[in-house]
C-alpha cells in the first residue's frame, strides 16, 4: 500500500456462498444454488471489526471498484473515491465490493451454467428482487466474519440496495449513504428500461436467451440499449459541453453514418459495453429496479424505526435519470420514520453520472460524513 | 466551543431529550450542543452549502433545503420543538413558514432581530438605512429580505393563532435583558419567542 492515493494492484476473489444442497432462498420463494460471488476488498479489517464499508454497485458495475488489475490501463470504477488518503480512506476503512447476484462479472447470473442441466440458465433463471441482492451481500459478510457494517454505500441501483438493506436489516448498518437513487421508478424510468429490454430481446441473435449456446450474442440490441441508457446518464448541458454540434473528424459529407462527435461517443460506449456486459444480466437487473418500491410495503419502516440508521442521501441537480425528487422521496419517508437523515442536492453539470465523478462538493461531503462515522464508531 | 449567546438562550428553552427541528441551522452548533448536552435528537435545515458541509462534518443530521419551498417534507406533529433562529428575516414567505412550523410542532421557538431598535430608528431619522450589530449589512448586499419590529412580528403571530408563551428580550450583543424590560420594541436588539398553537 502506498500513501499517494493509489491502491496499487488488487484482485477479485470468488466464493461459493450457497450450494445446490443448501441453496439461496429468494424473496419469490424459489431457490437457487450454487451461488458464487465475486468480490474485492481494500484496506484492513480492524481487530474489533468495526471499520467495514460495503459498496453496492450500480446496474452495470462490478466488484472491481478500485485499484488496478494486473496489466490494466484503467483502475476500478470508483477509484476516485476509494484509496489511501481518498475520501473513503483505505488506511482506515476496510472496504468490500461484490458483484451483484444476477450480474455477469464473476457472480452467479442468468448466463452462468446451471450445473443441474449442464446448460446456461438463460430465461430459466429466476426473477430477482432487491431483497435477494441484500441476502447475498449478507452471506458474504458472514463469510468474511463481519457482523455489522460501519457504512453501506451505493449510487443508483447501488443506493437502492443500501436502502433495502437498511429497511430490512437496520441492525447490521450503522451508517447508510444512498446516492442518486430512487425508492420507486416512475413511468418514464420504466419506459426507458422497457425500450432497452426490447432492443435486446428483439435482436435476432437473442434466441430466447440461449444465444451463448449458438455461439452468438445479441450485440446490436445490447449496444442500442446501452446507447440509449447513456443519454439518460448525462444531462443536456453535459452533452452540449462535451460535444456541442462538433462534427466527427472523419465525416466527409452528410449521410447516415457517424457524422457528429456525439454519435461517435455513443457508438463507442455501445461497443465497449457489449465486450464487458451480458444481455441477460441487463434484463434481470433492470427489471429488479422497475419493481423496487420498498415504502409501499406494510410496516416498511418498522424495523428501522426500532433500530435507527444514520442516513446520508444525495442527489445531483442535473440528474434527470433519478432527479432530486426521487432522493427527496427517500428522505421524506426516512425522516417521517424518525431517522437521522442528512440530505444534499449537489450542483454538478454531469447528470446521473455525477455520482461516479470527483465532484468537489460531493466528495467533500462524503469525506466529512465518513470521518464522522469513524469518530462515532459502531454505536 | 461555547454557544453564541442567543443560541444559549434558545438551548435553555428546549426540553431535555426532545426532538428538535432547527430551521436555518447554520453550521449546526445549536443542534450539536443540544445533542451533546441535553440528550436531544434532531435535524437541521440549511441552504448555505458551506454551512451544510460544516454541519455534516460535526455529525448533525442536516438537510440542504429551501425553507420557503420544502417544509412539506416534514410530517405533521413530528417534532417536539421547531426552531427558527435569526432566520425569519431572510425568508421570502415568513407567514407560510410559520404556518408550516405550527404544523410540524406544537412548540415553536422564533428569534428575530428588531428593526424598531432605537439605534435603528435614529439612523433612519438621519436618512440612512440602519447598520448595526443586529443588521450588519448594507442594503445592497444583505441576506435579509424582511424587516420587522417586534410589535409587527407579534401581530403576525396573533393573526396566525400562535400564542406567545415566553418572550426573552436580547441586547444587541445577544445577552438576555430580562423579562420585564420596558419599551422592548425600542430597546431590544432582538427577541426570542416561545410560541404555542393557541
Amino acid at each position: 500500500m502506498t500513501d499517494n492515493g493509489a491502491l496499487g494492484l488488487v484482485e477479485t476473489h470468488t466464493v461459493r456462498l450457497f450450494t445446490a444442497a443448501d441453496p439461496l432462498v429468494l424473496a419469490s420463494g424459489s431457490t437457487l444454488g450454487p451461488v458464487d460471488v465475486a468480490y474485492e476488498t481494500y484496506g484492513t479489517l480492524s481487530a474489533d471489526r468495526d471499520n467495514a464499508v460495503f459498496i453496492c454497485h450500480a446496474l452495470t458495475g462490478d466488484a472491481h471498484a478500485a485499484g488496478f488489475h494486473p496489466g490494466a490501463k484503467r483502475p476500478g470504477w470508483w477509484d476516485n473515491l476509494i484509496g489511501p488518503g481518498k475520501p473513503l480512506d483505505t488506511n482506515r476503512f476496510f472496504v468490500v465490493c461484490a458483484n451483484l447476484l444476477g450480474g455477469c462479472q464473476g457472480s452467479t447470473g442468468p448466463s452462468t451454467l446451471d450445473p443441474a442441466t449442464g446448460r446456461v440458465y438463460g430465461l430459466d433463471f429466476p426473477l430477482l428482487d432487491m431483497a435477494d441482492f441484500v441476502t447475498v451481500h449478507r452471506a458474504l459478510l458472514d463469510h468474511l466474519g463481519i457482523e455489522r457494517l460501519l457504512i453501506a454505500l451505493g449510487g443508483s441501483l447501488g443506493g437502492m440496495q443500501v436502502l433495502e438493506w437498511s429497511l430490512r436489516h437496520p441492525e447490521q448498518i450503522a451508517n447508510a449513504a444512498i446516492i442518486a437513487a430512487s425508492s420507486r421508478l416512475n413511468a418514464q424510468n420504466i419506459a426507458f428500461s422497457a425500450v432497452a429490454r426490447r432492443a435486446i430481446m428483439d435482436d435476432p441473435d437473442f434466441n430466447d436467451g440461449r444465444y451463448s449456446e449458438s455461439g452468438v450474442l445479441p450485440r446490436l440490441g445490447l449496444r442500442t440499449a446501452r446507447m440509449m441508457a447513456h443519454i439518460t446518464y448525462l444531462s443536456e448541458d453535459a452533452f452540449s459541453e462535451k460535444f456541442g454540434r462538433t462534427p466527427h473528424p472523419e465525416r466527409d459529407k452528410p449521410g447516415f453514418g457517424i457524422d457528429f462527435a456525439v454519435e461517435s461517443y455513443l457508438d463507442h460506449q455501445g461497443k465497449v459495453f457489449i465486450e464487458r456486459f451480458d444481455a441477460l444480466s441487463y434484463l434481470y437487473l433492470s427489471r429488479v429496479m422497475d419493481y423496487f418500491d420498498p415504502f409501499s410495503r406494510p410496516n416498511a419502516t418498522d424495523a428501522v424505526t426500532a433500530e435507527p440508521v444514520n442516513f446520508l442521501v444525495m442527489s445531483f441537480d442535473t440528474d434527470w435519470r433519478f432527479s432530486a425528487e426521487h432522493s427527496r422521496r427517500i428522505v421524506k419517508h426516512l425522516e417521517n420514520a424518525g431517522q437521522p437523515v442528512s440530505y444534499r442536492n449537489i450542483p454538478s453539470p454531469w447528470g446521473h453520472d455525477s455520482f461516479l465523478l470527483p465532484v468537489q462538493r460531493y466528495h467533500d461531503t462524503l469525506r466529512a460524513w465518513f470521518e464522522r462515522t469513524l469518530r462515532e464508531g459502531l454505536r | 466551543m461555547s454557544l453564541r449567546p442567543d443560541l444559549d438562550v434558545i438551548a435553555h428553552l428546549v426540553p431535555e431529550a426532545s426532538r428538535v427541528l432547527d430551521l436555518g441551522c447554520g453550521t449546526g452548533s445549536l443542534l450539536r450542543h443540544l445533542m451533546d448536552e441535553h440528550g436531544c435528537t434532531g435535524t437541521g435545515v440549511e441552504i448555505d452549502p458551506d454551512k451544510v458541509l460544516a454541519a455534516v462534518a460535526s455529525g448533525v443530521p442536516v438537510m440542504e433545503l429551501d425553507l420557503d419551498a420544502d417544509l412539506g417534507l416534514f410530517a405533521a406533529a413530528s417534532y417536539d420543538t421547531v426552531v427558527l433562529s435569526r432566520t425569519i428575516q431572510t425568508i421570502r414567505r415568513p407567514e407560510v413558514v410559520l404556518r408550516e412550523m405550527a404544523r410540524i410542532s406544537n412548540r415553536l421557538i422564533v428569534s428575530a432581530p428588531n428593526f424598531g431598535l432605537l439605534e435603528h430608528r435614529l439612523m433612519l431619522l438621519r436618512g440612512r438605512m440602519p447598520i448595526s450589530r443586529e443588521l450588519p449589512y448594507s442594503w445592497y448586499d444583505t441576506p435579509n429580505l424582511r424587516f420587522t419590529t417586534l410589535v409587527d412580528l407579534e401581530d403576525l403571530f396573533a393573526r396566525l393563532g400562535l400564542e406567545i408563551e415566553t418572550r426573552i428580550n436580547l441586547s444587541s450583543t445577544g445577552e438576555p435583558l430580562g423579562k420585564h424590560l420596558r419599551a422592548a420594541n425600542l430597546r431590544a436588539g432582538a427577541a426570542v419567542y416561545v410560541l404555542g398553537r393557541g
